[in-house]
């Protein structure tokens, strides 16, 4: 176990959890005042892309990110505005924003930088890891969170502040009841709309968050869909942990982990074709494993009702 | 002089295009005074309710508060000068708790977050200082409708209501839930707080409201005291005309049984059945009434008797025919005739005509039906009986179903279902939400029925009809029949326990 469990592939693991986690926040922000958001594949696509022009144009990985975030919420006023005021179907509109968001990076990447794939530069500059003495001597844990970039911590402190927010103060109460039955919400003053529109506006700058982490977290390069499913993963790990922000974040940590280890077992010799499939055969069987769980749930509260 | 009253509206006038919903109402409430607010479907209730409420706003006319004009642009406008209005369907969170229900939107704070003690304490100060008994850390979900409705009259209360406006409130309460909130709407009265009550029912307008208004065709054309009338001089008011609100019927004579239900059950989706071996009998020439709170079983009881539902267990016979397990038509064809709950979804097509409406369910055999195709002229000729019949106003046979209100639309199912003289008829809340001149013939088509010899089975969440109509009365609760009493012995109380899942105390 413990050739198995390395401080690599700590590290790796921790990193691979953070976009994941950010735009499963991102998600389940969306979910508590009802928007059903499947976009943060597409957000976090359009933030890694900007990230990489931010960071490419002034060599400040600093405004990389700020390019991020503003770019990802930009692109989700299609949501916001489109589910809300324009009265979409969130799920017809998120598809789009996926599509658009893979075919229009694509685009900008050849326009722009006369390139189609991949883009690196030695003019981007990545984001520094924060370095903790010490730490890589605490076993696993330590090793995990030894070298990490300021996203990553931030991923986790906002778990924490998401969680507050969502149960502890006035806008949160008012966000779980616009969600709930907005007819009700807007009957005792709360402007349902804005709230909708506020929080996938907030949703995107996660995701922008998440992009940048992507891009310029580990290689500083920027590969056409590399976002790869990390944000229809994030979709399941809200499903998974219904929305809550601790059970979500707990539900990232499995994917992160199962994802580093498919890594690992690459270096052990097993075909990468195989091992690449380590996360998704995870989020298959927790869908699976939750689905169970929900249809019994469901079943007694029909029981209740009747 | 005297105080400026508490509420009131002056000429106030609402058109829907050509549709004049309220015309010219005048309407005045003293503070401290619970006022009736009458009058049958489609009078102007609800519009006059939703322009002083500043859901809507009047083309004509002056609202005062205090004696001061108001103009609301929206229900927040009417909330802060101190207006509140319980809706007959409640707007509750779920999945909150009651005190999270409660200062929704108007949270107490310590900081960024909420203050959790202050508003707990806040919630049940309120809840001691009105007698509205609830606990606040309770998850509404939970709750049953009578505890829901007193969170709706808190949350009022949270924003320092002083005029309220209870739209219906007592649709959906048992007999005890109903006296309850008659004691908080006299305690809030007594502490000065102005209330209007929205209702149709005469005896709870005669027991609890000092004054009626009464709404006819958009405007008020009577108000009275209700020391000084009496229930047939406000039916009067409200329909244009003398309505025997006594429903007369003669003595049962009960033959044999035409409907006979043995141990029938119908598997829930949880471990507990939903209806759990229920045994009656409806026999020749007596209506039997099931009474019961909504979601009791009674739908599916009925659906298993009608066969959209399989039981799982149990059968079912009408005329002696064993029909468990057997379809729609099977059931319909050994004599069952079923006016159901849901007259918009399963008892009409809304987007069919009244011809096609009053065809279905005759369109397989003679004179209906000739070698396979439909006889178009003798559907009309029966639609048009039947609309005569039974007295449908509709512009014409060929209008759609849709278009009807809601009482002519039940006269059109009961027209319907009553052409198939069957010998079992099963009556699902057939006066719900109709208005008293359609109550008043349904009821005595009912009674028509039973007095040709057949059987009917009346199930009815409104007390009044069960007891009126019935001969025989059964109570469900839980899934199970609890109760098989004569009318003799049935009393509003003992029904209203038994509902309650209490044994009466015999």
């Amino acid at each position: 176990m413990s050739d198995f469990l390395t401080p690599f592939l700590m590290q790796s693991a921790v990193q691979a959890i953070t976009p994941i986690l950010l735009a499963a926040l991102a998600g389940a922000l969306c979910g508590a005042v009802g928007v059903f958001n499947m976009a943060m594949e597409g957000q976090m696509l359009i933030g890694a892309f900007a990230a990489i022009c931010g960071s490419y144009a002034s060599h400040s990985a600093g405004v990389g990110v700020g390019v991020a975030i503003a770019a990802s919420v930009a692109f989700s006023l299609i949501l916001a505005y489109g589910a809300t005021v324009f009265r979409g179907d969130a799920v017809v509109i998120c598809i789009g924003m996926n599509l658009l968001a893979s075919g229009l990076t694509a685009y900008l990447l050849r326009a722009l930088f006369n390139v189609s794939g991949t883009f690196s530069d030695p003019a981007i500059a990545g984001l520094s890891r924060i370095r903790i003495p010490l730490m890589p001597s605490i076993p696993i844990l330590g090793w995990g969170l030894a070298r990490q970039t300021a996203i990553t911590w931030g991923a986790w402190a906002l778990v924490i502040v998401v969680a507050l927010v969502l149960f502890k103060t006035p806008v949160g109460l008012r966000m779980r009841g616009v969600g709930e039955r907005p007819d009700a919400a807007e009957t005792l003053g709360v402007d349902v709309n804005r709230y909708r529109i506020v929080t996938v506006l907030v949703s995107g700058a996660l995701c922008g968050l998440a992009g940048a982490q992507l891009s310029l977290g580990a290689v500083n390069v920027f590969a056409e869909d590399m976002t790869a499913g990390r944000g229809w993963i994030a979709v399941v790990a809200v499903m998974l942990g219904r929305g809550h922000p601790l059970y979500c974040a707990a539900a990232c940590a499995l994917f992160g982990f199962a994802d580093a280890v498919g890594l690992r077992l690459q270096g052990l010799g097993l075909p990468n074709q195989l091992t690449d499939i380590a996360p998704y055969v995870v989020t298959l069987a927790a869908l699976a494993i939750s689905h169970r769980a929900r249809n019994s749930n469901a079943l007694g509260k029909a029981d209740r009702d009747v | 002089m005297a105080p400026a009253p508490e509420l009131e509206a002056i000429g106030v006038v609402k058109r829907y295009g050509a549709l004049l919903a309220n015309d010219h109402i005048d309407l005045t409430v003293e503070s401290g005074e619970i006022l009736a607010v009458m009058g049958e479907n489609g009078a102007g209730k609800s519009t006059l309710m939703s322009l002083l409420y500043g859901l809507q706003r009047p083309d004509e006319g002056r609202i005062l508060l205090r004696g001061a004009e108001v103009r609301f642009s929206s229900a927040l406008d009417a909330i802060a000068a101190g207006m509140g209005m319980v809706h007959q369907a409640f707007k509750l969170f779920d999945s909150l708790t009651v005190w999270e229900n409660v200062v929704f939107g108007a949270e107490p704070r310590r900081g960024p977050f909420i203050d959790r003690r202050a508003a707990r304490a806040q919630v049940e100060s309120l809840t001691e200082a009105h007698g509205l008994r609830v606990d606040p850390d309770a998850i509404v979900g939970a709750l049953s409708v009578g505890v829901r409705q007193r969170i709706e009259i808190l949350k009022a209360l949270y924003r320092r209501a002083r005029v309220l406006i209870l739209d219906e409130p007592t649709a959906v309460l048992t007999p005890q839930e109903r006296d309850g909130l008659f004691a908080v709407m006299r305690r809030l009265a007594g502490e000065g707080r102005t209330i209007l009550f929205v209702t149709h029912k005469l005896h709870e307008a005669m027991a609890i409201a000092d004054r009626v208004t009464v709404l006819r065709d958009a405007r008020v054309v009577a108000r009275m005291r209700t020391s000084q009338t009496t229930q047939s001089e406000i039916v009067r008011a409200m329909t244009g005309r003398n309505v025997d609100l006594q429903i007369s019927r003669g003595v049962a004579a009960a033959g044999a049984p035409l409907l006979e239900v043995e141990g029938l059950t119908v598997a829930g989706a949880g471990a507990k059945p939903l209806v759990e071996g229920a045994s009656f009998q409806v026999r020749a020439g007596e209506i039997v009434g099931l009474a019961g709170v909504a979601g009791n079983g009674q739908t599916e009881l009925v659906e298993a008797l009608t066969g959209l539902r399989v039981p799982d267990k149990g059968a079912v016979r009408v005329a002696g025919a064993t029909l468990t397990a057997r379809d729609v038509a099977a059931h319909r064809h050994a004599g069952l005739a079923y006016i159901p709950e849901d007259r918009v979804a399963v008892g009409a097509a809304l987007g069919a005509d009244a011809t096609d409406n009053l065809a279905m369910g005759f369109h397989r055999a003679a004179p209906l039906s000739h070698r396979g195709l439909l006889n178009v002229a003798a559907m009309v000729k029966r639609a048009r009986e039947l609309i005569a019949k039974f007295n449908v106003k509709i512009a014409s046979e060929r209008a759609l179903a849709g278009s009807l209100s809601g009482g002519n639309l039940q006269k059109m199912v009961v027209a319907r279902e009553l052409s198939h003289e069957a010998p079992v008829l099963i009556a699902e809340q057939p006066t719900r939400g109709v208005d008293i001149g359609a109550i008043e013939f349904i009821h005595g088509q009912l009674i028509a029925e039973r007095d040709i010899g057949r059987a009917v089975l009346l199930v009815s969440a409104e007390l009044t009809e069960i007891l009126g109509l019935s001969d025989r009365i059964l109570v469900m609760y839980e899934g199970r029949i609890v109760a098989d009493m004569a009318r003799s012995q049935a009393s509003e109380e003992k029904l209203g326990l038994l509902m309650a899942g209490r044994t009466a105390a015999s």
